[in-house]
């Protein structure tokens, strides 16, 4: 045991304290100076981001980001990832990833209403000899994820899946969830002197020690005891016990145990309420007999909840808990003291200040632009296949792109009767309010643009999920984060992360959109090597009025708009990696006026009823959009490419390119939105309509294509998961 | 004459308990209430629907404990007097535990769960659930299930199909591999039925695929059902 911490951080400990750190101290601090929980590397960037305005309400030590509705409602949201666990038991690891997410939302005091993941492995077509490995993660993971949602009753509603040979051995599991509640039950995270702390929930076992420092290394062996083993039933019994409770009043503070156990949770609660605490561990329901106050206190055994509330509201609390069959402990109480005191029979076995404990001393990490960036800047210019109807039947079936129907049709993304825009259906799940409103909610997340330029690449991402929520009919509110890279102790992976910050911290700020939650990730690599920059972006958007939602699918006679320009990008794209095996060449570049110009026109189009159907252009480019809208509305379209507006020298480029800001809309009304658009000083061209086949012009060549063709491309991944 | 009122039993773990609430309550303006699953003497309700979910976790196998609680016994009372007993999902799995209804539900033919609309058809609408649909009626529903599979020995459905208690059946798009592609089955009564589609899921037309609610059509019948009792009553 022990041995986490650093000799630095342990000298540093020390000075503080004014004296030796014990054992257990050492362990507890080792937990809450984890990358994971204390963000000691990334903290002094994530200051940077524009985390306040609009409607976001802000205190201190919540666990996700509140959204004010400005009607008596908030939303809530909150990202976490579950790489580690995940990529050792992909069943269990994702389940719990779920599990510690929805725990964050009702920490809030609001009921989770929807889970969207993102997530990320290597191929799982081709002839490499990591396929099976990567079947069997992203088929658990899925199952994994399926099993807890569905059970707990929280619709899986949307999310995205890349694959991509960095993540060989590997996976990436991030897990978003939103709540939605009444303003005045938000928890306000107050405590006075002689409240009572009671731990709720699952039993304390030696499952998942260490969890949060395996975490925070690199993935080498098979480290299957730092895993936690799921139990969405009894999540489920808590998450009901503490609905009720908030609305009884019973409680003033919250937190879910997740990482680092009790230490973190007690430490992190303590020192958000300026209030010390003293717990009596011998008061702890463990699973096992002998557990040693190291282990009670960094076990990160799931579905526990930590409750501080007025001794008054015990007797409540208590046939709350009582009525759920919930295991419970008081704990200890809240003092006067600005200490965290932990007592096994009594006797104190460690005592520190939690602001010290919660606050790690912060590492400063050297960051180098990467060497690699020189060698994959340009490349050579592949040749473009004769038959590009061929190459667009492929990158349909390419797992990247191909509908992901395999996925959400297991996953329970109906119940709570909310889900009006379904997985599959259009650009960003929406989800019905009880106020009459709809949120709108989308991850994005691009590795082959990120690790070719992370700046840009991140850039991208924020652009893409501002572009997803803005066609189904959304006004972007906020965004979330993950930010996932390898060691941060690497200058060239910790300049990834760097560029990475700086391009949320530009983007948000132009287009005047606050952060409101985010979540760090890091030694995300294996023998194999680190992962690539993968940052994730979740983007959440408003629909005022219903009528107002939009779907992807072409209607037939509609007219077809591309809005946006398309300029010869190919670096990252999705025809350079998997079709043509290039890493390599310029990634599309996000022009943050344009991009706000492009959205703002759409949403009007949108919104106005003008556009019946909209779609952005990203993964695949614009001949993959117009593939899956035309699939989506089970209808064929004719196309007269040489009318996008584009700088490309060659047809490939000009339908694979993944340039950034652009859309396709459908609409009944052509010659209203050729009047209204040019006012809105963006590039577009009406470029055809839909007809009972797949044709694209250029000029004298035309490229014929079935809508059969694309429709058995496209829904492949059913069979390439059976094969 | 009394409106009526419409008992959801709620087990730890149930899930939809809520949704059919809402459906029930706010959009149909019956009041309906949760009734906890140790409730061991339920009065003043005039049907019960069992909710979908995951009850007791599915432990052991779904709807197994839950049969066994103090409020399916009450619910087997109220369906012994002739109330109406509406299982949806977990409900349906629990009603033929709790051998309400005949036969049982396995694990759905793909081994996965499987959350997709599908298409129903109605073969029986002289059921307190089904009375105001016409007979052959086919209608959108979501299906949401891990054991969905209907399946029972030839005896049960030569039954079955004798007593007109088939009452719902996919139309050729089978989610699950159901025996004679049952999505719905009722008790010789008529008074008893389970059914794996959600009707709650189905019920406005803002979450529907194609902005059609007839689902809504089941708990329409079912009230209907209801006031025609209260007024019978009322005239006696």
């Amino acid at each position: 045991m022990g041995g986490v911490l650093t000799e630095q951080e342990l000298q540093y400990l020390e000075e503080k304290l004014q004296r030796k750190a014990n054992e257990i101290e050492q362990d507890i601090v080792g937990a809450e100076w984890s990358e994971h929980c204390s963000y000691k590397s990334s903290k002094k960037y994530l200051r940077l981001l524009p985390t306040k305005g609009g409607r976001v309400i802000v205190a201190p030590g919540y666990d996700a980001g509140v959204l004010d509705l400005c009607d008596g409602y908030v939303l809530t949201v909150h990202i976490e990832s579950h790489n580690h666990p995940s990529a050792v038991e992909p069943f269990g690891g994702a389940a719990t990833g779920v599990g510690g997410v929805i725990r964050d939302i009702m920490s809030m005091g609001t009921r989770p209403i929807a889970v969207v993941d993102a997530l990320r492995f290597a191929p799982i077509t081709g002839k490499s000899k990591s396929v099976a490995k990567s079947k069997w993660l992203f088929k658990n993971v899925v199952k994994g994820i399926a099993e807890y949602g569905n059970c707990i009753g929280i619709p899986t509603v949307g999310g995205e899946i890349e694959f991509d040979s960095s993540f060989e051995d590997y996976c990436l599991v991030d897990v978003a969830s939103i709540g939605f509640g009444r303003k005045e039950d938000i928890i306000a995270n107050q405590a006075e002197i002689g409240d009572v702390i009671v731990l709720a929930g699952g039993s304390t076992g030696r499952d998942g020690i260490h969890g949060a420092s395996f975490a925070s290394k690199a993935l080498q062996a098979e480290n299957r005891s730092a895993v936690q083993i799921p139990d969405p039933f009894l999540e489920k019994l808590l998450l009901e016990a503490t609905m009720e409770a908030i609305k009884h009043g019973c409680i003033k503070s919250i937190k879910d145990l997740g990482g680092g156990g009790l230490s973190c949770c007690l430490s992190e609660t303590s020192d958000n309420l300026g209030r010390g605490f003293d717990v009596e561990l011998s008061r702890v329901h463990a699973r096992e007999e002998g557990m040693t106050p190291n282990e009670l206190m960094i076990s990160e055994s799931q579905e526990r909840m930590l409750y501080v509330i007025d001794s008054t509201k015990l007797p409540a609390l208590q046939s709350i808990l009582d009525k759920y069959e919930i295991r419970y402990t008081i704990l200890g109480t809240v003092q006067e003291h600005q200490d965290l005191v932990v007592r096994r029979d009594g006797s104190v076995v460690a005592q520190m200040p939690s602001h010290l404990v919660a606050h790690a001393p912060l590492a400063d990490r050297a960051s180098r632009c990467p060497k690699y960036l020189d060698r994959i800047k340009s490349v050579k210019q592949p040749r473009a296949p004769a038959n590009l109807g061929k190459a667009l039947l492929a990158l349909l079936a390419n797992p990247s792109i191909a509908s992901k129907r395999w996925v959400y049709h297991q996953y329970d993304h109906e119940v709570g009767v909310r889900t009006v825009v379904k997985p599959g259906a259009g650009d960003a799940a929406v989800m019905r309010l009880d106020n009459g409103k709809l949120v709108a909610v989308k991850l994005d997340g691009n590795s082959k643009h990120c690790y070719l330029d992370p700046y840009q690449g991140t850039l991208g991402c924020l652009s893409e999920g501002r572009r997803n929520v803005i066609c189904t009919g959304a006004e972007p509110v906020g965004v979330v984060d993950h930010l996932q890279f390898a060691s941060p102790e690497d200058p060239e992976i910790f300049w990834t992360f760097t560029q990475a910050v700086n391009a949320i911290v530009d983007y948000c700020k132009f287009m005047d959109i606050p952060v409101v939650g985010g979540k760090v990730s890091f030694y995300n690599e294996t023998v194999n090597g680190p992962i690539k920059p993968s940052p994730v972006i979740g983007t959440l958007g408003l629909v005022d009025d219903a009528s107002h939602v939009t779907r992807s699918a072409l209607q037939k006679d509609d007219s077809i708009f591309v809005i946006g320009h398309t300029s010869p990008e190919m670096g990252g794209s999705e025809y350079y990696e998997y079709y043509h095996g290039i890493t390599g060449g310029p990634v599309p570049q996000v022009n943050l006026q344009t991009d706000k110009q492009n959205a703002s026109a759409v949403l009007k189009l949108v919104r106005s009823g003008l556009a019946g159907c909209a779609h952005d252009c990203s993964k695949g480019g614009l001949a993959v959009a117009l593939a899956e809208m035309a699939i989506a509305g089970r209808t064929g379209f004719k196309v007269d490419l040489s009318s996008v507006p584009n700088s490309c020298k060659a047809l490939d480029e000009l339908m694979f390119s993944e340039s950034h800001s652009r859309y396709v809309i459908g609409t009944k009304e052509p010659e209203e939105v050729r009047r209204i658009l040019p006012s809105e000083g963006v590039a577009f061209a009406e470029i055809g309509k839909t007809a009972s086949s797949i044709k694209f012009v250029q000029g004298k060549k035309t490229i014929r294509l079935t809508l059969k063709q694309l429709q058995i491309s496209y829904e492949s991944l059913e069979k390439t998961m059976q094969s | 004459m009394a409106p009526p009122k419409i008992g959801i039993a709620v087990f730890p773990g149930s899930n939809c308990d809520r949704d059919v609430h809402h459906v029930v309550n706010n959009l149909l303006g019956i009041q309906a209430d949760f009734i906890w699953h140790t409730k061991d003497c339920i009065t003043g309700y005039n049907a019960m629907i069992i909710p979908g979910g995951f009850a007791f976790g599915d432990r052991l196998r779904a709807g197994i404990i839950a049969a066994h609680s103090p409020i399916v016994q009450e619910v087997k009372r109220m369906a012994m007097d002739g109330l109406p007993v509406l299982g949806i999902c977990n409900g349906f799995q629990i009603l033929v535990e709790a051998e309400l209804l005949p036969g049982a539900l396995m694990m759905n033919d793909s081994l996965r769960f499987v959350c997709r609309w599908t298409k129903v058809q109605v073969q029986n609408n002289r059921t307190p659930f089904t009375s105001q649909f016409d007979k052959m009626q086919a209608f959108d529903i979501p299906v949401a299930h891990g054991e969905g599979r209907y399946v029972a020995d030839s005896e049960i459905l030569k039954e079955l199909k004798k007593k007109n208690q088939i009452v719902l059946q996919y139309s050729n798009d089978d989610p699950n591999g159901s025996t004679d592609l049952i999505a719905a089955i009722c008790n010789e009564e008529g008074n008893v039925m389970g059914m794996m589609p959600h009707p709650e899921r189905a019920s406005e037309n803002l979450l529907t695929i194609n902005g059609r609610n007839d689902a809504i059509t089941i708990f329409r019948s079912l009230i209907s059902h209801l006031q025609q009792q209260e007024q019978q009553k009322a005239i006696a």
